[in-house]
């Protein structure tokens, strides 16, 4: 299935655009989905920490994805 | 009974204060937050935010349910700048009223510290010689 994603912060850099359609099996998780980023954009291992959001909540690596979710990219984040 | 707003326009920290008034508070706790013109002695231009919107209200909100629960607010106001602020412009307003006031002081510093953990804002400061994402890096 394929998966929009949205970056927000240094991501936005990391991935160079705001937006990213990745292409991931059915059933496939957060923590498949940040396996994936990770190997094909080495810079985010170099974070203090990558956290994805489905639907605007945080979501646990065994989280499974479906296509019309909403998935957001959250570096560390640096409000306040 | 809680206010969390996201603005790309000065914060006005009154109106957070004027939220949090009723006849049954004690005292008022306010926190606002400023940009500072150094980061570690080095000269700071400005800084940029930006948000996840409808996340990072959402999640001011929970932070600002968690204390009215813990510490018996009666009303918290949250507000948060995104865009680019100049130094000294307010970032962050938060106003904690509680019948007595040790009560608002923690939970005034609970937000503001949960805030920072959590809620999907990012800020970049410009540098005369470049940009960072504040944190991002340990």
């Amino acid at each position: 299935m394929k998966i929009d994603i949205l970056a927000f912060g240094i991501a936005k850099d990391i991935i160079r655009g705001q937006t990213l359609q990745v292409e991931i099996p059915d059933g496939a998780t957060v923590g498949n989905l940040k396996a994936m980023l990770t190997e094909r954009f080495p810079d985010f291992e170099k974070l203090r920490s990558l956290a994805i959001a489905v639907n605007t909540e945080y979501r646990p690596d065994d989280f499974m994805l479906s296509e019309k979710d909403e998935v957001v990219i959250i570096p560390p984040v640096s409000g306040g | 009974m809680i206010d969390i707003q996201l603005k790309n326009t000065a914060l006005i920290p009154q109106e957070c204060i004027d939220f949090t008034a009723s006849d049954s508070v004690g005292g008022s706790v306010v926190f606002i937050g400023t940009v500072r013109n150094n980061t570690k002695g080095k000269p700071v231009v400005r800084l940029e935010f930006e948000a996840y919107e409808p996340m990072a209200i959402s999640e001011m909100k929970k932070i600002a349910e968690q204390a009215q629960v813990r510490w018996n607010c009666e009303k918290i106001s949250i507000h948060h700048r995104t865009g680019s602020l100049d130094i000294g412009e307010i970032a962050v307003v938060i106003a904690v009223a509680t019948p007595h006031r040790k009560a608002a002081f923690e939970a005034c510093e609970y937000c503001i510290d949960t805030l920072k953990e959590t809620v999907p804002i990012w800020k970049k400061e410009i540098f005369e010689d470049g940009e960072v994402w504040v944190a991002a890096h340990p």
